[in-house]
């Protein structure tokens, strides 16, 4: 136990060491359990068609919240407003506010790519950067932080060790990316998103790519990032929500449906287009 | 319903595949020979005279063509300097900047006017710029009218090319709080790195044959190229004033100056090819 704890604290002071580009917003003003990201009534449109209709939902702090539906209900879109990385496409448009720790991420002046930092995203399709291992990981970590050359090899262990990686790895960080079989560059994503020390994780359908050994060591992953940030997964696979989240969002065609406990959600769903839904009598 | 007989079908196949195999023969047969026939007359006039003597009035010994392979080269550099960073950043701004948008469609027209100008047309164009207000010929008009040429090749392989980068590593740059600038250049151009410098090499090629432009701009010289702001030897319109003479040897020096050219050409293109393949590994 003591060690347990002693090890936390040189972790904690390695932590405080690194000098950050940008400054850090204080993480521990909530809670385990508290709201981190308060979405409301959110409107979204790709173009003139609407995706989204009056959307409310909170992720709480420390927990992994899966969001579930049949395709085309906006489960994506969704996480795509949380990092605003919907911006990247001129005709995409949203309404509503989403709250990050109580501020307004779609206001004008959020810097996004602070934004971004906070709030890190891993994609259906694993996407390794065009160069090596290493430098993969290192991206993120040398644009937002100061980090001299021994440091950078010690956080990009670090962060390969968080997503279980480094194992694998250790003997080709030279290597490219794209040479690792498609579980261990999933894995190598969210390696390179850990390595900023994000505090919201968004997941869209990580596992969908990869085969099941694969995502068996991904679902493993992200119950260790339990407590450690607040994640958000949408998936298409009930047993997965299952197994792996905290809380269940059920979206149908643009709006959410239920949201609850999961393992509520799962025995005993309130609404009846949830248990048809989780039931498999539709979508 | 009966069933149709086959023998129609497989013989309409085998046929299509004839066809397609006959016509790529066909076009690497006349590769071949084309090679085969400037080597043969060509190589007689290579030897180390060649590169480092001066040319000279028809039937003296000893000479060579180092002016027009020196100009060429300065050209050839010089227009790379200004065509390639230009066409890069048109594309860049066509795919990555304005993608979709009214202006982007209409630029990408215009490019595509650009490349299929006349290269004659390029050189007249400069004349009046560049050679009519500066009172002469000079090797920076020759290099700016290859660089016009070069420009909307590269603008558009880089379109091309960039555009095949999909969007899902866009936004995983992105999604990590990178600028969009940097997203463009470290992750997106080197994506495209193995196409892009396809494109360019394209475009040299291309370049390094143009003989038209540069009779309206640099014009050609028998003397070491001393500044790009006079008339500047080359070894295309060498080779069209020498193919043209009625001279034995200087006829034999234009078929080694062409073989000097084919031969670079596909040197830098083979060289690049595995220096990326290399560097892929």
């Amino acid at each position: 136990m003591k060690a347990i704890e002693q090890h936390e604290q040189r972790q904690f002071e390695k932590k405080t060491e690194l000098k950050e580009v940008t400054p850090k917003k204080s993480q521990k003003n909530t809670a385990l359990g508290e709201v981190k990201i308060s979405s409301r009534n959110i409107n979204f449109f790709y173009g003139d068609s609407q995706a989204l209709f009056n959307n409310n939902l909170e992720l709480q702090k420390g927990l992994v919240t899966a969001i579930i539906g049949p395709s085309g209900c906006g489960k994506s879109t969704h996480l795509r407003i949380l990092n605003r990385i919907f911006e990247l496409y001129r005709e995409q448009r949203v309404d509503g506010e989403v709250l990050l720790d109580g501020k307004n991420i779609l206001a004008r002046d959020m810097d996004v790519l602070e934004l971004r930092k906070r709030v890190g995203m891993i994609f259906q399709k694993p996407t390794p950067f065009p160069m090596s291992v290493f430098d993969n990981v290192a991206y993120g970590l040398k644009m937002h932080y100061r980090v001299g050359r021994r440091e950078l090899g010690d956080r990009v262990e670090e962060a390969l060790k968080g997503a279980a990686l480094w194992d694998e790895v250790k003997d080709k960080l030279r290597k490219p990316g794209m040479a690792l079989s498609g579980g261990q560059q999933q894995r190598l994503c969210i390696a390179r998103a850990i390595a900023v020390e994000p505090e919201v994780l968004l997941m869209d359908e990580p596992t969908s790519a990869i085969d099941p050994v694969a995502t068996a060591r991904i679902e493993e992953l992200v119950e260790s990032f339990k407590h450690k940030y607040t994640v958000a997964i949408v998936t298409h696979n009930m047993q997965q929500a299952a197994r792996i989240s905290d809380i269940t969002a059920f979206f149908y065609k643009g709006e959410i449906i239920e949201v609850g406990d999961t393992r509520a959600f799962f025995t005993n769903p309130k609404n009846k287009q949830t248990e048809d839904y989780i039931t498999g009598r539709f979508g | 319903m009966k069933t149709k007989n086959p023998i129609g079908r497989k013989l309409l196949d085998n046929t299509v595949k004839l066809l397609s195999v006959g016509a790529s023969f066909l076009g690497i047969f006349f590769l071949a020979w084309i090679l085969l026939e400037v080597t043969q007359r060509g190589i007689a006039a290579i030897n180390w005279d060649f590169f480092t003597e001066l040319p000279a009035p028809p039937g003296e010994e000893g000479v060579g063509l180092s002016s027009a392979i020196v100009g060429t080269l300065i050209m050839t550099v010089l227009a790379v300097a200004i065509g390639v960073p230009l066409g890069i950043l048109s594309g860049v701004y066509l795919s990555e900047v304005a993608r979709g948008t009214r202006t982007a469609n209409a630029i990408r027209f215009c490019i595509n006017v650009l490349m299929g100008v006349p290269s004659i047309i390029v050189g007249l164009f400069v004349y009046t710029i560049l050679v009519l207000p500066l009172g002469q010929f000079s090797g920076l008009a020759g290099a700016v009218s290859l660089a016009i040429i070069m420009l909307p090749v590269i603008a558009r392989t880089t379109d091309d090319m960039l555009i095949l980068v999909p969007n899902a590593l866009r936004e995983s740059a992105l999604a990590l709080g990178t600028p969009k600038w940097r997203v463009t250049f470290d992750i997106v151009l080197r994506a495209a790195k193995t196409g892009m410098v396809t494109g360019v090499l394209l475009a040299i090629a291309r370049v390094s044959g143009e003989t038209a432009p540069l009779l309206f701009t640099s014009l050609n010289s028998f003397y070491m190229p001393e500044s790009m702001m006079g008339p500047t030897s080359n070894l295309t319109v060498t080779i069209f004033n020498y193919a043209m003479s009625p001279y034995e040897d200087w006829q034999q020096m234009a078929w080694g100056a062409s073989l000097l050219i084919m031969i670079s050409v596909l040197g830098v293109t083979i060289f690049a090819r595995a220096a990326f393949k290399e560097r892929a590994k």
